[in-house]
């Protein structure tokens, strides 16, 4: 059982070499949606951070989950670590 | 290939995180291995977005000289990293407080032996 | 008569450290959340500055003596209200708008945060951004009060007898 698992894992890493050995170049991404969002951040959000626009503005959907993320994750630790004898 | 130097480090830090869950069998190394992989594929999606000689992508006090979209890294995959590590950060609290439960329970820490259901 | 194994936390002089330089991290990471649209930073990264302050009370004095400042229900009460200020104001944007949930609708008006910076570089206006201060401490008020309480929660667990088992 342990040689099988050995093997999947190589086989795995040297098909991630596979990958990288055909990726695009490192520096030159293409980058039509971001320029517009560069160019327009300053007039439709007012912000100057183009980053914090992105994360709020144009993709507040994606916060919105993560929010449900994290309050979901901290009702599940109060849950488990719930004594018996100091709630009323 | 020379110059995909930070993928070659995407896929070691992938590989070595990937060892530790696969082949050891304390639980706490098991977590750490996950951390290790999620912080791994966060330094990929960051790299994917990098403009040669480019400068963060924020106005206030920018210095002289740079053009408007042309000189600024890709905001894009910056806010979807953020959402990534928010949720490693979710799911190893989760993890942890399971492996307090289960210590306490079983009495010991070896992925082999806890394998009865409670009885 | 139960005996805890509790350690009553670390010397006075890291105690009397944390006392002292508690309010500036507090004071930082205020900083950090609310210039979330000027500078790099934003609600999350203001969130964790701000949790690790607590964390460090927790470290310095032992988990029951800070549970008396910082209890849990007044952690949880801190996040819900961000959790809840959220979805208001992404509600308030589907009903003034009526197009979209979360649209910014006080970016170019008169109201409060309503001002838009010039083109190109400028050192920034803090009355400017639309929702978006708004927002970010709204997740900051969550990220503080969601972090502090797992480690807290974590600390009192881990310093009750063993022998209470899982209910």
């Amino acid at each position: 059982m342990r040689k099988l698992a050995a093997l999947v894992f190589v086989v795995f890493v040297a098909f991630l070499f596979v990958t990288v050995h055909e990726m695009r170049d490192f520096g030159e991404p293409p980058s039509d949606m971001d320029d517009y969002i560069i160019e327009n951040a300053q007039n439709e959000t007012g912000a100057n951070n183009a980053v914090t626009s992105v994360v709020f503005d144009y993709r507040g959907f994606d916060t919105l989950g993560e929010a449900t993320v994290l309050f979901t994750a901290v009702a599940g630790v109060m849950a488990l670590f719930r004594r018996r004898d100091s709630h009323d | 290939m020379i110059y995909n130097i930070p993928y070659i480090a995407v896929i070691a830090l992938i590989a070595i995180g990937l060892f530790a869950i696969m082949f050891k069998r304390n639980l706490i190394k098991i977590a750490i291995g996950l951390t290790i992989v999620e912080a791994g594929v966060n330094l990929f999606l960051i790299t994917l977005g990098y403009r040669q000689d480019g400068v963060a992508p924020i106005y206030t006090n920018l210095p002289e000289g740079i053009s408007i979209p042309g000189g600024m890294v890709l905001p894009v995959p910056q806010a979807l990293t953020l959402t990534s590590i928010v949720i490693g950060v979710a799911i190893l609290a989760l993890i942890l407080s399971l492996v307090i439960k289960i210590y306490r329970h079983y009495g010991t820490l070896d992925a082999t032996r806890i394998r009865r259901l409670k009885e | 008569m139960t005996e805890r194994h509790e350690q009553p936390g670390l010397s006075p002089i890291v105690q009397t450290i944390a006392a002292l330089i508690f309010p500036f991290i507090l004071i930082f990471s205020f900083y950090v959340i609310m210039h979330g649209h000027l500078t790099p930073g934003g609600g999350f990264q203001g969130g964790a500055i701000g949790a690790s302050a607590i964390v460090m009370l927790i470290v310095a004095y032992g988990a029951s003596r800070a549970e008396k400042h910082a209890s849990e229900s007044v952690l949880s009460m801190l996040e819900s209200l961000g959790g809840l200020t959220f979805v208001v104001v992404g509600l308030l944007g589907l009903i003034l708008v009526t197009d979209t949930l979360l649209a910014n609708f006080l970016a170019d008006t008169s109201y409060i945060f309503g001002e838009l910076p010039s083109f190109g570089g400028n050192p920034g206006i803090l009355n400017s951004g639309g929702t978006l201060p708004i927002l970010n401490l709204a997740v900051g008020m969550k990220v503080i009060g969601g972090l502090a309480a797992v480690v807290l929660a974590m600390a009192m667990a881990s310093s009750d007898k063993e022998a209470e088992g899982d209910q």
